[in-house]
């Protein structure tokens, strides 16, 4: 475990290096605790795939004391102390008008359309981490044999709901943003609403899966989103 | 009371401390960019710290009350008129029904503060009535300021009329130096890298913004590539990309982020930095994390020691 200074009013908790379900639960489980003792002068804490940001209140608490009192949870930061996860059924679009790049990389893994939706969509994804954008995932779950490297050239604009794969990961934009994942498909559940009592669908933490619907079925579920009707299947 | 805008400026919005607790769902904090302006404003109306008020980016907003009230306008020198009449900044304005108040472009310094006695009302979201532009959260309807909104003041006790003695020289040095805490990642920088960071001038330019300072100088030189597995941005986080040039991120950052971070500027500091031209320069100067808090420490005393004489 190592501390990093960020400035005066956080430390950096480095729990590993490498990016693992087992580090990042010890941070996700680390951060609970952290909580769940009501730590002084901790105001708050952005987990990540291996570290914990911590900011501090450093009027009501120093530096070496907030290190010190995180270094004695640490050891019993493990998937043991976490709540049951959630489970979190998306639904997912994939057609070629929304899926931008299913054709090609189903071309690209040498795979029909179908086997490379079968595939992504039977898998479950953990989210490690939410960051960038409000409400984005950073997941991991993927089936080897649908790893690509990420896009060559960056699209500068990629529709919010878009749910896309590269390297290990997958993920799901919550706004219009830039990227470079493969665009698979859409998911009408919104990620971030900002007019909603509670703007934010995913946490960390969470279990994902896709469930497939087709347009007809987007489309529906898009209108119900809109008139606010639509409930999320969380389990 | 409502005030209506009459010309909104390029950039106003309405702020207040900010929304804690969210940077793990991807929301930054928002709040001003410059922290003791916004503070002073409030405190020379007798709000409470955590009351909502304006801030401008370069030029500043035309209004009208529509009672009689009391304002006050802290940060860069901008120049401050009542029905075309100058009026002083850092100093209570007491307005009658009526009155029209114009901010204008300043002379030195970015960012201007208009504080309301009895604080701007707007939805709270979050716990926070600050505006996330790229959120389209908070403030008024997640958006800047446009001609023709009203917006509505809370109600409180009119202030007596207060003077700051001697005004912060905000924006005002020659090179602002801004202090930094090394790290996290400053093993990732070769020595030369660390030494051209804190021994260079660094200009701001046009692309900045409440997200981040984007700074153009001397490269700083990596050991082994500019990518890390993404971690945290804390506030003042000093990401350097490939090209070698700084970005000090600031109060409505991405929550995490995949460059690596020279440094940390200190959050008495990030101020000074949202009050820099584009086109002028400044310099980093490193110091502990114990020096930065006993000058933290500092910094509240001496922002809760400013002296405020009533004039009246």
């Amino acid at each position: 475990m190592r501390f990093l200074p960020a400035g005066d009013l956080a430390v950096s908790v480095e729990l590993g290096e490498e990016i693992s379900v087992e580090v990042n639960t010890r941070v996700r489980a680390l951060e609970f605790l952290i909580r769940q003792k009501g730590l002084t002068g901790v105001l708050e804490m952005v987990p990540t795939f291996r570290s914990l940001l911590v900011y501090y209140d450093p009027r009501a608490v120093g530096y070496e004391a907030v290190c010190e009192a995180i270094a004695e949870l640490a050891p019993q930061a493990s998937t043991a102390v976490l709540p049951p996860a959630r489970a979190v059924e998306l639904p997912c679009c994939y057609d070629t008008e929304l899926g931008l790049d299913l054709e090609a990389a189903a071309k690209r893994l040498d795979l029909p359309v179908d086997e490379l939706v079968r595939l992504h969509s039977g898998a479950e994804y953990l989210v490690y981490f939410i960051g960038f954008t409000p409400g984005l995932p950073y997941m991991t779950g993927m089936p080897e044999r649908i790893l690509l490297p990420r896009l060559e050239t960056p699209r500068t604009k990629v529709p919010a709901q878009s749910v896309g794969i590269g390297g290990i990961q997958c993920c799901i934009y919550s706004v219009d943003s830039p990227g470079g994942y493969w665009i698979l498909g859409k998911t009408p559940l919104r990620l971030y609403d900002p007019e909603a009592p509670d703007p934010i669908l995913l946490r960390p933490g969470d279990r994902v899966s896709f469930r497939p619907i087709d347009r007809a079925e987007y489309d529906r579920v898009a209108a119900q989103v809109e008139a606010r009707t639509y409930t999320p299947v969380i389990a | 009371m409502t005030v209506r805008i009459l010309d909104a400026g390029p950039l106003t919005t309405v702020q207040d401390l900010g929304r804690t607790g969210h940077l793990r769902y991807g929301i930054p904090p928002s709040g001003p960019v410059d922290r003791e302006s916004f503070l002073l404003a409030n405190r020379l109306v007798g709000n409470d710290d955590t009351a909502a008020g304006l801030e401008c980016t370069y030029m500043g907003p035309r209004f009208q009350a529509d009672r009689g009230c009391a304002i006050a306008v802290t940060g860069a020198a901008a120049p401050v008129t009542v029905n075309g009449e100058p009026a002083p900044r850092w100093t209570t304005i007491v307005l009658r029904a009526g009155d029209q108040v114009r901010v204008g472009a300043p002379r030195v310094g970015v960012l201007s503060y208009i504080a309301f006695a009895g604080g701007l009302d707007a939805p709270v979201v979050l716990g926070s009535r600050s505006t996330y532009l790229r959120g389209r959260l908070g403030g008024l309807e997640g958006r800047a300021l446009r001609q023709g909104d009203v917006l509505n003041v809370l109600e409180g006790p009119l202030p007596a009329v207060r003077s700051l003695a001697t005004p912060p020289p905000v924006g005002g040095e020659q090179e602002t130096i801004v202090r930094v805490v090394l790290g996290p990642q400053a093993d990732r920088f070769t020595d030369e890298g660390i030494r051209t960071f804190l021994g260079s001038a660094y200009e701001m330019t046009q692309q900045s913004d409440r997200m981040g300072a984007r700074l153009r100088g001397p490269r700083i030189t990596h050991t082994r590539g500019h990518d890390i597995v993404s971690d945290g941005i804390a506030l003042g986080s000093i990401q350097v990309p490939g090209d070698g040039q700084p970005i000090v991120l600031l109060v409505d950052r991405q929550s995490t982020g995949g460059y690596t971070k020279v440094a940390t500027v200190c959050s008495f500091d990030i101020g000074r930095i949202g009050q820099v031209k584009p086109g002028r320069s400044l310099r980093f100067r490193a110091v502990t994390v114990d020096e930065a808090h006993r000058l933290l420490r500092e910094s509240d005393a001496s922002l809760d020691g400013i002296a405020t004489e009533e004039i009246a």
